[in-house]
């Protein structure tokens, strides 16, 4: 067992960023599963570290507390802004959406209380690997509740055909806000879990190019199921490690990975679709 | 001292309208966000830094240099990347990513080649000499950014708006199918602009770095927040409005850093943004451009 | 009791008027039809009706309720369901969440029962799958229920909207050229199984270009020609009608383009 612990100690943080990483690719995962190409989420995960560590850091509020409410906040902030938001539709979505992030980045920035561009230190390590595990089966629970349902189905209706599901009787607007606000909630409380186990966050991490790296997660697992996205995540994760000797050329082979992905497998790594196919082949194969 | 502000507002303004103008092109025509053209940008200005160190070539030599580099990889990812993408049809998400792809892997390219360190164009080859009128100093250095950035403008335009490509190019931009069922190459269109687009990027690249003096493999990035928000500010497409959107970029970022104390300037700008986008997303200058399938 | 009455209804799209002063009623349990050549306005009836546009002048009641100004998911929530012309089915899902679709709004369950799975969750869900089955049954599609939706023949896809627009438990149904691209037996047996539907007890109000089709199923008719109607009856009034064989000769019968 001694490998193990020596494992566990060299490797926790990198299991730990996988499990919040998986969190961040599902909250994308569920705007696009109705259609929004919305790219918040790096600034409502960045409000929920942020939100989280000031309540621990200033008011020393209890972890449960501080975790409700890193959750809770940008799940209200996607709430107000969603409306006038969500009326835009493609390019415009994710270009706006990106404004909004880059917004929230720069007040980040320049404000006394959040540490400006040092951004906070020494914030108490409370996360632990149970909570991210129990956390994210949760989400996953909750997803997959969720897209075997009336609302699973309404939101695949609406990536297919607006006009359609709203002739359906489908409040089409208002299960976009779902979808947003739900999203923004996941990505707060990966957030919060993130802020109270690095010790230190800053405004650099919640920017554009996370924004990039959370959408490319779910593309590259796929965006078809809710396994896609989880696998993306462990992929990009683990992948810089893996490839450490390459130095300063190791970033390359993500951006290689991902071209090929998208130009060879255009619905992600894992399709389910495609493997019910594959297994549905296998069968008719030994049947003859 | 205002005078001087507006002098150098004028230089990175152009600059950036430059960049913008690259990026929205390709928006307009392929109508493709293409998230590379910061990476290209920073390929660009190692081009020229290459010509110029190792092989002694004089400035103006290094700026073709450094467009033909820049403009060949355009070209190239339009080839091997997009292309493909459009014959299967992709959604738009679909060719932005790829873009990522492509932005992540030059990025770590100029990283492996170059290293992460600052490179600087050798004092000697830059030009030197100051113009004074009216009290105000411009760098001959200057001057020549703001010549290249406004000739090359110039030039893009009148192809656009005198002659028959540039008749084909907006018929694109309306809608790919009509104008291919007109008799129009639009394939053969896509990969002008991708190279033109690369290309001129690539040049903004070189009179970046040349302005500051100072090349990173992470250069790429903030030009990219800059060429977005020239684009929704001018409206996505919309090549006039990206010249005046870079222009007036370059005003505020440069009026903003000398008379407000913080960088506040940069959160009303891009609240500013998120506004227009809400309010009017053809942008402020921009008609709504919609592509008819 | 009319189900549905348009009154002086106008619209126009800039200086361009498509449709003026029309005005009809839907009876109650029957099958009523809307003609007219190329371009007379028929489909922008329809966008009116469920809301996707809104008139220009003139008001739109389903038994006596007003449907101008509602968003098109209430309207359909009071009772209308359509199908379009150039079929919106969801492609990529099977043809049972198709018709769970339109059950939307009939399956009220909260939050809190679907997180856990709760038997009202259950329960409303395997109901719901059983009407989704009774409904393609009436359509004879319920053998394919489990395959997605775009690996459907053109007919086939057709009955789906059909369905689809059933399961949303509509008391009017709208059908845009619901036979357009079908053969002729194709178009019999659906003439048939409309006609069962309205025996069910739906009313049904079709735009169809068919003639022959319209007059053998409909027991009203309406022509719409230019945005105006120009005559409405019975099918028989219809056929010797001047105004109409005028309309309808010497035009092309090419399908309309929808917006």
């Amino acid at each position: 067992m001694a490998w193990l612990s020596d494992f566990w100690s060299t490797y926790n943080t990198l299991v730990y960023s996988i499990g919040v990483h998986a969190m961040l690719a599902l909250s994308i995962q569920i705007t696009l599963s109705c259609g929004l190409l919305s790219l918040a989420n790096a600034a409502f995960m960045g409000i929920g570290a942020y939100v989280s560590a000031l309540l621990t850091l200033t008011l020393g509020w209890p972890f449960p507390a501080v975790l409700a409410a890193g959750t809770l906040a940008p799940a209200l902030l996607a709430l107000l802004i969603g409306a006038p938001v969500l009326r835009l539709s493609g390019v415009y979505l994710a270009m706006a959406t990106l404004a909004f992030g880059e917004v929230v980045r720069v007040i980040v920035l320049n404000l006394e209380i959040t540490g400006g561009p040092e951004g906070l230190n020494g914030i108490p390590p409370s996360t632990e690997g149970w909570h991210i595990a129990l956390f994210l089966a949760l989400t996953v629970y909750g997803l997959v509740r969720l897209a075997r349902s009336r609302v699973g189905r309404a939101f695949e209706a609406i990536k297919e055909d607006e006009v359609a599901a709203r002739l359906m009787g489908m409040d089409v607007d208002g299960h976009k806000l779902f979808a947003f606000t739900l999203g923004a909630l996941i990505a707060g409380l990966a957030g919060a879990l993130n802020a109270h186990y690095t010790f230190f966050i800053s405004p650099r991490e919640y920017g554009f190019e996370s924004a990039v790296d959370i959408l490319t997660m779910a593309v590259l697992g796929g965006t078809s199921g809710l396994l896609g996205p989880i696998l993306g995540a462990s992929l990009l994760t683990v992948l810089p490690e893996v490839l450490r000797f390459l130095q300063d050329w190791r970033m390359a082979v993500n951006g290689a990975i991902l071209i090929l992905v998208v130009l060879f497998l255009p619905t992600g790594l894992w399709d389910p679709h495609r493997v019910r196919a594959w297994l549905r082949r296998k069968r008719r194969e030994e049947k003859a | 001292m205002f005078a001087q502000q507006l002098a150098n507002a004028l230089t990175l303004g152009s600059v950036y309208a430059l960049f913008a103008l690259g990026f929205t092109l390709v928006f307009g025509v392929l109508a493709v966000i293409n998230l590379s053209h910061g990476a290209v940008f920073m390929v660009g200005s190692y081009a020229a830094l290459v010509l110029v160190t190792r092989f002694q070539a004089p400035l103006w030599l290094a700026l073709i240099g450094a467009m033909l580099v820049s403009g060949g990889i355009g070209l190239l990812v339009d080839v091997l990347i997009l292309k493909p993408l459009r014959a299967r049809n992709a959604p738009h998400l679909i060719p932005m990513i790829a873009t990522i792809g492509v932005a992540i892997m030059l990025t770590s390219a100029g990283q492996g080649l170059f290293g992460a360190e600052i490179h600087r164009f050798p004092e000697e080859t830059l030009p030197a000499g100051e113009l004074v009128i009216a009290g105000i100093h411009l760098r001959a250095l200057e001057i020549g950014i703001v010549a290249v950035a406004f000739a090359l403008m110039a030039l893009l335009f009148v192809v656009l708006r005198r002659t028959q490509l540039g008749r084909a190019l907006r018929a694109i931009a309306e809608s790919p199918k009509a104008a291919y069922l007109l008799g129009i190459n639009v394939e053969g269109l896509f990969h002008l602009t991708s190279f033109v687009a690369a290309a001129l990027g690539g040049v903004a690249g070189v009179l970046i770095g040349l302005d500051f003096n100072a090349i990173t493999p992470q250069m790429g990035q903030p030009i990219l927040h800059k060429g977005i928000a020239v684009i929704i500010l001018g409206g996505m497409g919309d090549i006039r409005g990206a010249l005046i959107g870079g222009l007036f970029l370059g005003f505020a970022e440069v009026m903003s850093k000398a008379y407000l104390s913080s960088q506040m300037g940069d959160a009303v700008a891009f609240g500013l943004l998120f506004l227009i986008l809400l309010v009017r997303p053809s942008g402020l200058f921009g008609r709504v451009l919609e592509r008819k399938a | 009791m009319n189900m549905l009455s348009l009154k002086n209804v106008g619209k126009h799209f800039g200086g361009l008027s498509v449709l003026e002063d029309v005005s009809f009623e839907v009876p109650a349990g029957s099958i009523y039809g809307l003609i007219g050549p190329n371009g007379a306005g028929k489909t922008t009836v329809f966008n009116l009706i469920t809301g996707l546009i809104p008139p220009s002048s003139g008001s739109i009641a389903l038994e006596g309720r007003d449907l101008v100004g509602l968003a098109p998911h209430r309207i359909t929530r009071l009772g209308v369901a359509r199908t379009f012309q150039n079929i919106r089915i969801f492609p990529h899902m099977s043809l049972l969440e198709n018709v769970m679709v339109g059950m939307h709004r009939h399956l009220a369950y909260g939050p809190a029962a679907l997180f856990f799975n709760t038997r009202a969750c259950r329960d409303g869900e395997k109901k719901a799958k059983e009407r989704a089955f009774e409904l393609l049954s009436w359509l004879r599609l319920e053998r394919k229920a489990d395959l997605l939706a775009d690996s459907l023949s053109y007919g086939e896809q057709r009955k789906l909207e059909f369905a689809r627009a059933l399961a949303t438990e509509p008391r009017l149904l709208l059908l845009d050229e619901p036979v357009a691209g079908m053969n002729p037996s194709e178009k019999a047996e659906l003439m048939e199984e409309i006609r069962a539907i309205r025996d069910r007890g739906y009313g049904v109000f079709l735009i169809e270009h068919d003639m022959r089709f319209v007059m053998g199923l409909c027991q009203h008719i309406a022509v719409l020609n230019f945005g105006r109607i120009i005559a409405e009856g019975k099918p028989e009034a219809i056929r010797s009608n001047p105004d109409v064989i005028e309309a309808y000769l010497g035009r092309d019968d090419d399908a309309e383009t929808q917006p």
